[in-house]
């Protein structure tokens, strides 16, 4: 199957100065197991231009968390190219390219919500006058005012959740790495963050990378959405998503969201007919 | 009026006890004490009757008993006399005399603490090395493991003699037996609590792109601080027990480790009884100043008790 590269020639806002910010071409990961070798990525290829919100989805397995990491350089692929900012991804990492948000809040117990935002810029070893600034700022982004003196342990999953994305964005990346984030979050707490993120991705022009496996959100969320396959992992389909910028929760009722839920999950059913 | 408010707000006298630790605790020491007088007649009736015989005394069951109780040599002296042995030596005394169980006491501390200070520097160096340099966890692993299968009281006459030939004597050579006992717990704790950071927290300090002496201090350290107050705990008391050994082989003049051995030249059973418990209450003394410590450094690092 052939798949279009990116959104050239597609309807974006931004495609006339889009710029790639991740292009990775025949990518191939192997994990080397002690019974078989496994197949985690096989031929991928995608462009992630600038300003787009990019949403992974699959099932477990189909390698969406793993292409994510490898953009990060927390794996190293066994062939292909890929660059981020026109940098390998270990250039890109040392540069602090960009913020990552893990799937659990992985805070450090023993530090205080603002100690574990500035703990970035410490390693970045800034100046204290402006670790304090974007500690103040990034904590008002995710509303969380008022608790920079709390534990990790005395707030909700949520408020733990939005504390790590405070610390993602204190690096002030261009780009936003997020792996299932919201996961482990019940329903509400989930819409509420989920729109949260899209007005911070409005205000902020970032480019953002998404791992999740719920089609719903990835539909809100997105402008483009991959849809992936397990075994081995590969892309199968990628789909652009123009909702307006300044959309709401409401939006998921329209027929153009449901439309674009169904091509998803259409894309989803595909990949998985070869298992039955 | 008063009272009653002091009623509500406080759970009664009887509740505490009932429900607090005290009753069972108490039932506990009460047990021991009847067996332990119990005992000091059985252990101590043969040499008494076999004194009342050879001087042709008349004897009943009551003088047997107060006679057990309060003999000068007994093999098992009666916890009253061990009390009355304990005041004479902690209280009476002052502090300087050689007869003053304190200053015996300090005499042994001195060293545990010396010998605790050097033990956990060199348990924390250890398990630094171990866990950065690879060539060190498979090479020194297996020999400090190795180290704590020597019986100590085997090397430590050993280590005193050494020591005693290049002229270091007194607090230092009990101080290394001390700490060569000690050590060991530390670097086993502390490899543990170096390595416990997960991988999600190692990965978060990668893309931050941290140093290795960044992750060391900002991640590993404070992640092994609960690792380390448990061997800590360890350390302490054996660090007492290391310094009480390291004055036995010596014939030591001072320390609670001379006091047990110039105890059992001269048959002083009580002497040593009350040095034997002195040393427990000093042991506990240590470990609960290391948990008050432990108390603090985690409720500043906001772990929760």
């Amino acid at each position: 199957m052939h798949l279009p590269l990116g959104s050239e020639g597609g309807t974006s806002l931004m495609t006339e100065n889009a710029k790639p910010v991740i292009e990775i071409e025949k990518l191939n990961l192997i994990f080397e197991t002690p019974d078989a070798p496994v197949h985690a990525l096989s031929d991928v290829d995608l462009t992630i231009n600038a300003g787009d919100f990019v949403s992974f989805i699959g099932p477990s397995g189909c390698g969406k968390t793993t292409l994510m990491r490898t953009i990060a350089d927390l794996e190293t692929p066994t062939s292909g190219h890929i660059s981020v900012n026109g940098m390998s991804p270990a250039e890109a990492r040392e540069k602090r390219a960009y913020g990552y948000v893990f799937q659990a809040p992985a805070l450090y117990p023993w530090r205080t919500v603002e100690k574990n935002v500035v703990l970035p810029l410490e390693i970045m070893k800034l100046p204290k006058a402006e670790q304090k600034a974007r500690v103040k700022k990034n904590l008002a982004l995710v509303n969380l005012e008022g608790f920079e003196k709390k534990f990790p342990w005395q707030l909700s999953g949520g408020m733990q959740q939005r504390v790590s994305i405070a610390r993602a964005l204190s690096v002030e990346p261009d780009l936003l790495l997020m792996d299932e984030p919201f996961g482990a979050l019940d329903e509400i707490t989930r819409d509420h963050l989920n729109e949260q993120l899209l007005r911070l991705w409005d205000q902020t022009k970032k480019t953002v990378v998404f791992v999740t496996h719920s089609i719903p959100e990835s539909v809100f969320l997105s402008s483009k959405i991959v849809v992936m396959s397990p075994r081995p992992g590969k892309i199968i389909d990628i789909i652009d998503c123009n909702l307006p910028r300044d959309r709401t929760l409401d939006i998921r009722e329209s027929p153009e969201f449901l439309a674009i839920a169904h091509r998803v999950r259409e894309g989803l059913r595909a990949g998985h007919s070869y298992d039955d | 009026m008063m009272t009653d408010t002091v009623m509500m707000s406080k759970p009664g006298l009887i509740y505490r006890l009932y429900h607090g630790k005290t009753i069972p605790i108490l039932t506990v020491l009460l047990s021991l004490l009847v067996i332990w007088y119990g005992g000091a007649i059985y252990l101590n009736y043969d040499i008494l009757t076999s004194n009342y015989e050879r001087n042709d005394v008349s004897w009943d069951a009551e003088k047997l008993v107060a006679d057990a109780w309060s003999m000068k040599r007994p093999i098992l002296p009666a916890p009253h006399q061990i009390a009355t042995e304990i005041n004479k030596t902690v209280f009476q005394k002052k502090i300087t005399s050689k007869r003053s169980l304190v200053y015996h006491a300090w005499i042994t501390t001195s060293a545990t603490l010396v010998g605790f200070g050097f033990g956990s520097l060199l348990g924390i160096l250890l398990a630094v090395g171990i866990v950065h340099v690879q060539t060190l966890d498979r090479s020194l692993m297996p020999w400090v493991i190795a180290s704590q299968t020597i019986p100590i009281l085997a090397i430590a006459p050993m280590i005193i003699v050494v020591l005693g030939n290049v002229g270091l004597t007194g607090l230092i050579p009990k101080s290394i037996i001390s700490m060569y006992l000690c050590f060991f717990p530390i670097t086993i704790g502390m490899v543990k609590g170096l390595r416990s950071p997960d991988v999600l927290q190692m990965d978060l300090m990668q893309t931050y792109s941290a140093t290795k002496s960044q992750i060391f201090w900002k991640l590993r350290v404070p992640a092994s601080v609960p690792f380390l107050f448990t061997s800590l705990k360890v350390a302490v008391a054996i660090s007492l027990v290391g310094a009480i050994v390291g004055e036995l082989p010596t014939g030591a003049v001072a320390g609670i480790g001379a006091r047990l051995l110039s105890g059992s030249y001269y048959g002083q059973t009580i002497q040593i009884w009350s040095a034997l418990i002195v040393a427990s209450i000093l042991g506990m003394v240590l470990v609960y100043l290391v948990t008050m410590t432990e108390k603090f450094v985690m409720g500043r690092m906001g772990y929760r008790s």
